[in-house]
């Protein structure tokens, strides 16, 4: 079974309008920016993005293109604006032309991760007592209380990895990792953007953080430049 | 006007609130700053969000990685002994009660240790990020910002009018004119900056601050 993709136009051709997509990344770390341009190109609408941020640090290469495209209906995230600017994301979502829905980051990833792993839900002590987690079912365990969380699943996954072998084994380079191996067990397809792809025995085992079994595309990305401002 | 301490001085008092072996989880804006601040030979070790843990002081120009950053996205450096997990390792080890010591900014903070730092008064929506599974886990919550607004109104208050990042979850209080701890009675004022008087804080802190028997200048 071939997982190479020649194009990140081809990996994702198929994702639909209308159509809920995971994307790694970690600020400017560990995003798939080859992938987020290609899906820019490809024009689905209607899209649900889950992501830690919808962009606004490198607004030129991040999320903010779907953003700007119109492409995006929904954004599930727990950093959605930066202090000291106003993002696209911030704007549409100020003029209600985008939804929000806001989790913090722990829960946001665990509920990826129960979604992975088919935990329908779990209870966490995270934002009791704050507004995030109002009207949401609580349950007292040894005194203290936690809240109900749901797991989250998607269509597609769109993550950055460090180096891929030919079967989809992946290892990450440093904070580059992020949600990237976690979303990657929680989409029906998982599309990987890698700097590397390298024979099948290249890759110590022992190193593999995400399980070939994970990903079903590979796509060589390019390169960027990341500025820190 | 007397300003008190600047943004480095703060920052450095509260990387004075480490001890060898700690493990500290640095939010973004002024918290990050601290972590040029510990000695580079001190076993505390930093832990961030993003899954790195054990990282050290923001890097220079000549040492940056871009894939190897802090909760502000600041390229740092990696001391040795460093490891990397991805950010469900990083939240089991927050919420799981791994974390010693959280430090967060803040808008305001309560007589009673509640925070709000998520959403900032008159801007419709915020970035919860981290914080609120880090002061749910972390075993001290340390919250580092300036006394009082930029028109000059006190941040420390009787009960937060912004949205709260958690319930009576602040432990200590660093700011650019004290430092303040979170106790079962109140807030009791422990130091203040070099030229101040207690008299002076208070004015600019709303509710009635104690004073400590031994309070005296911060020292750095």
């Amino acid at each position: 079974m071939n997982k190479i993709f020649s194009s990140a136009e081809s990996a994702l051709a198929d994702i639909f309008s209308g159509a809920v997509v995971m994307v790694g990344g970690f600020g400017v770390t560990g995003v798939p920016f080859t992938l987020i341009k290609a899906l820019s190109q490809q024009g689905a609408k209607n899209l649900t993005i889950i992501a830690n941020s919808p962009g606004g640090r490198l607004p030129d290469i991040d999320l903010t293109l779907l953003i700007k495209n119109v492409q995006v209906k929904k954004v599930i995230s727990s950093y959605p604006v930066y202090a000291g600017k106003i993002s696209a994301f911030e704007e549409k979502y100020l003029e209600g032309q985008i939804e929000l829905e806001m989790v913090p980051q722990g829960t946001f990833i665990e509920r990826i991760r129960a979604g992975g792993a088919s935990i329908p839900a779990f209870y966490t002590p995270t934002g009791v007592g704050t507004s995030l987690t109002q009207g949401k079912v609580k349950k007292i365990f040894d005194g203290k209380k936690y809240v109900l969380e749901f797991a989250l699943k998607a269509d597609f996954a769109l993550i950055k990895a460090h180096k891929a072998d030919k079967m989809g084994n992946l290892v990450y380079h440093s904070a580059a990792r992020n949600f990237n191996p976690t979303m990657a067990t929680a989409a029906a397809v998982t599309i990987a953007e890698v700097d590397y792809i390298v024979k099948p025995g290249e890759l110590d085992p022992e190193t593999i953080v995400t399980p070939a079994i994970y990903v079903d595309r590979i796509v060589k990305g390019e390169k960027y430049e990341i500025r820190f401002d | 006007m007397k300003s008190g301490l600047t943004r480095d001085l703060i920052a450095m008092r509260v990387a004075n609130e480490f001890h060898n072996g700690d493990i500290v989880n640095l939010g973004i804006g002024l918290p990050t700053r601290v972590s040029s601040f510990i000695a580079e030979n001190s076993d505390v070790i930093l832990h961030c969000e993003n899954g790195l843990m054990g990282y050290g002081r923001i890097a220079h120009a000549h040492e940056i990685d871009p894939e190897l950053v802090n909760a502000g996205s600041e390229p740092v450096t990696l001391k040795p002994g460093a490891s990397y997990s991805g950010s469900a390792e990083a939240f089991a080890m927050i919420r799981g009660g791994h974390i010693n010591i959280a430090v967060l900014g803040a808008y305001q903070v309560s007589e009673k240790g509640d925070l709000a730092n998520w959403l900032q008064p008159n801007r419709k929506t915020g970035s919860v990020g981290g914080s609120m599974d880090l002061v749910c886990g972390s075993k001290k919550v340390i919250v580092t910002m300036e006394h009082t607004t930029r028109d000059g109104r006190p941040r420390i208050v009787k009960k937060c009018s912004s949205p709260l990042t958690g319930k009576r979850c602040v432990n200590l209080i660093v700011t650019n004119l004290a430092v303040i701890e979170v106790k079962p009675d109140g807030l009791m004022l422990k130091e203040v900056a070099p030229g101040f008087t207690y008299e002076e804080v208070q004015i600019v802190t709303e509710p009635r601050l104690l004073i400590a028997p031994d309070l005296h200048e911060i020292e750095l």
